[in-house]
């Protein structure tokens, strides 16, 4: 089981000071909330990417590689990546040069992108989101795994004989997950490849998410990647916390009001108890999220989102310091017990690797990359 | 007896409305009308001012109140719908707006729909077939030819007023309304969330030639 926090980068005014911190100070916290996440134990660090105001990560590998060299263990990941928008030739390229650089600690999450004028600012129609991740993602998928690749589409042009360069590391593809709030064609995809699926729980009641991943790990089986419990399948979540559980309610409470997405909404009390945000102890917090698993099934992936809404960067690092040092200390021996065998890890670089060489030894021909049905839950692969 | 499911919106503000009023009249014929038909019919009223807070969360959250959520669903699996609003500045209400702004555009496709308005005068009565008629349309509902506006000086005219009158109107668009619901069997239908489009393919190809 891994976990990590996730970030949309806003640039967001502090609701208490009226400041509003500097792109330059925000893409700096982000560096460092990056860091702190490896210094207090969590497994996943994954950057949202935009292009319009208030967000400021545009350009997400920049951002990730200078995090991957000042860290040693933590995963790098996006949340996530627009494969509706970017050219599928830049993704192959920048993320397999990224796990390079990082010594093969990546991994990507997909997704559309919701702003109407980005697409046509990057020459695309957002009326067409799903055929573009469809088509963008099949191109992407194949520069991965085939030397030259010879293509031709609907939304790009056409490749002969070219080869995406530097190849992945080891000859093994980055690992994808494919988010999405309620399309039921992402979590087809998604399960066709055997690829994860990212729910992104925080702004959506769960019983919604529970269909979907249903859904998801119903057609992962049908697939034939394994069983539905073997599917791979990640959440977000949300949380913020004090030793006493009236202190959070009261520091949270006007970072709610005036959040970017909710605020001026629903009260914080029907919208902890609507969707997964949790203001409190980090006993309640443990209790809600040591909860998950009885509505969606043993999972891969918890995601947190700490830094928005204008939260300073020292009450950030604060709440990560409780996350990592309280919280997921006790969600992992929770998450541990009676998990079945079966279910895998969140997968790594070390467990791809592990599992395609044995997918090569057992069978002379690969489907396509997919190395279905092997069952190798590495050493390597534990956290 | 076979049973349908009738959902009655009314976006009446004040308590007692004379909006609530008028739906609950034409409910009443209808019913009635149906009965006759040996049809039994389940009604369910949705009272927009009791869901007025939940219906802006929805539209600034995107996601809706497990009040709200029921609501629209009862209304998505209806046989039929009575919807009345009370007329504001040239039109229906804005809650009535915002409520069919939150429920998905394919929510309402074939539902049989009458509608009804109020209000002061009988000078806004058209607002039923320039704002209201092209709503249901664009939603792909049924709208019955007879649509029923009530002002306030309709409530003083007697079943004999003649042709036109109040009783008269409300017993023609329920018997309207009542003869497609019916035949509707949208409440018997089975709705797959998870349909893909026809021609899917998770490796692309679709929407290309």
């Amino acid at each position: 089981m891994q976990f990590g926090i996730f970030t949309v980068g806003d640039v967001t005014p502090d609701p208490t000071t009226n400041s509003t911190p500097s792109e330059f100070d925000r893409i700096k916290a982000i560096l460092t909330i990056g860091q702190k996440a490896e210094e207090v134990g969590l497994d996943v660090f994954a950057l949202g990417e935009h292009h319009n105001p208030p967000f400021v990560p545009s350009s997400p590998t920049t951002m990730l590689g200078y995090l991957a060299a000042k860290t040693e263990r933590i995963i790098l990941s996006t949340a996530t990546t627009l494969i509706t928008t970017n050219d599928p030739v830049k993704i192959a390229e920048d993320y397999a040069m990224l796990q390079h650089v990082a010594d093969g600690r990546v991994d990507l999450m997909m997704g559309r992108g919701n702003t109407g004028p980005v697409y046509p600012w990057f020459g695309k129609d957002i009326r067409e989101g799903i055929p573009l991740a469809i088509e963008n993602y099949a191109l992407l998928h194949r520069l991965w795994r085939e030397e030259f690749v010879n293509w031709q589409g609907k939304f790009r042009t056409p490749l002969q004989g070219f080869q995406s360069t530097p190849r992945p590391l080891d000859g093994v593809a980055p690992f994808v997950w494919h988010g999405s709030i309620r399309s039921p064609e992402i979590a087809e995809q998604a399960a066709y490849y055997g690829d994860g699926f990212f729910a992104n729980n925080i702004f959506w009641p769960k019983e919604h998410y529970m269909k979907l991943i249903g859904y998801y790990r119903q057609r992962f089986e049908h697939y034939g990647h394994g069983t539905a419990e073997q599917a791979i399948v990640g959440l977000g979540g949300q949380a913020f916390m004090a030793k006493n559980s009236q202190d959070a309610v009261t520091q949270f409470r006007p970072y709610f009001d005036n959040a970017p997405v909710y605020g001026h909404g629903p009260s914080m009390e029907d919208f902890t108890e609507q969707t997964p945000l949790t203001v409190g102890s980090p006993q309640q917090v443990i209790d809600r999220y040591a909860g998950m698993r009885e509505s969606f099934g043993d999972y891969q992936r918890q995601l947190f989102l700490m830094d928005h809404a204008g939260l300073p960067l020292k009450t950030v690092l604060e709440q990560l310091d409780i996350l990592g040092e309280e919280v997921v200390p006790v969600l992992r021996k929770e998450f541990a017990k009676n998990r079945p065998a079966n279910v895998p890890d969140g997968p790594t670089h070390a467990s791809l690797v592990a599992k395609t060489r044995v997918a090569e030894a057992e069978k002379p021909f690969a489907l396509g990359g997919i190395s279905a049905n092997v069952s190798v839950d590495s050493a390597a692969a534990n956290q | 007896m076979s049973a349908r499911s009738l959902v009655v919106v009314s976006a009446g503000l004040s308590q007692p409305s004379s909006t609530r009023l008028l739906a609950d009249r034409l409910t009443t014929a209808t019913v009635e009308r149906l009965s006759g038909f040996g049809v039994e019919t389940s009604v369910e009223v949705v009272e927009l001012r009791d869901l007025g807070h939940d219906i802006i969360n929805n539209l600034i959250t995107g996601f809706p109140s497990p009040k709200l959520s029921a609501a629209v669903e009862s209304l998505t699996a209806a046989d039929g719908l009575i919807a009345v609003t009370p007329i504001f500045t040239a039109s229906y209400s804005g809650l009535f707006k915002s409520f069919f702004d939150v429920v998905d555009p394919s929510a309402l496709t074939d539902l049989p729909v009458l509608i009804g308005a109020t209000g002061g005068t009988e000078r806004h009565s058209l607002a039923l077939d320039y704002a209201m008629r092209p709503l249901f349309t664009y939603l792909h509902s049924v709208v019955v030819p007879t649509s029923v506006y009530a002002a306030s000086s309709d409530w003083g005219t007697g079943a004999d007023g003649g042709t036109g009158a109040l009783p008269d109107r409300m017993s023609r668009a329920a018997g309207e309304l009542a003869a497609l619901v019916r035949d509707s069997e949208r409440s018997s239908r089975v709705i797959d969330p998870f349909a893909l489009p026809a021609g899917f393919s998770p490796v692309g190809g679709y929407g290309a030639q």
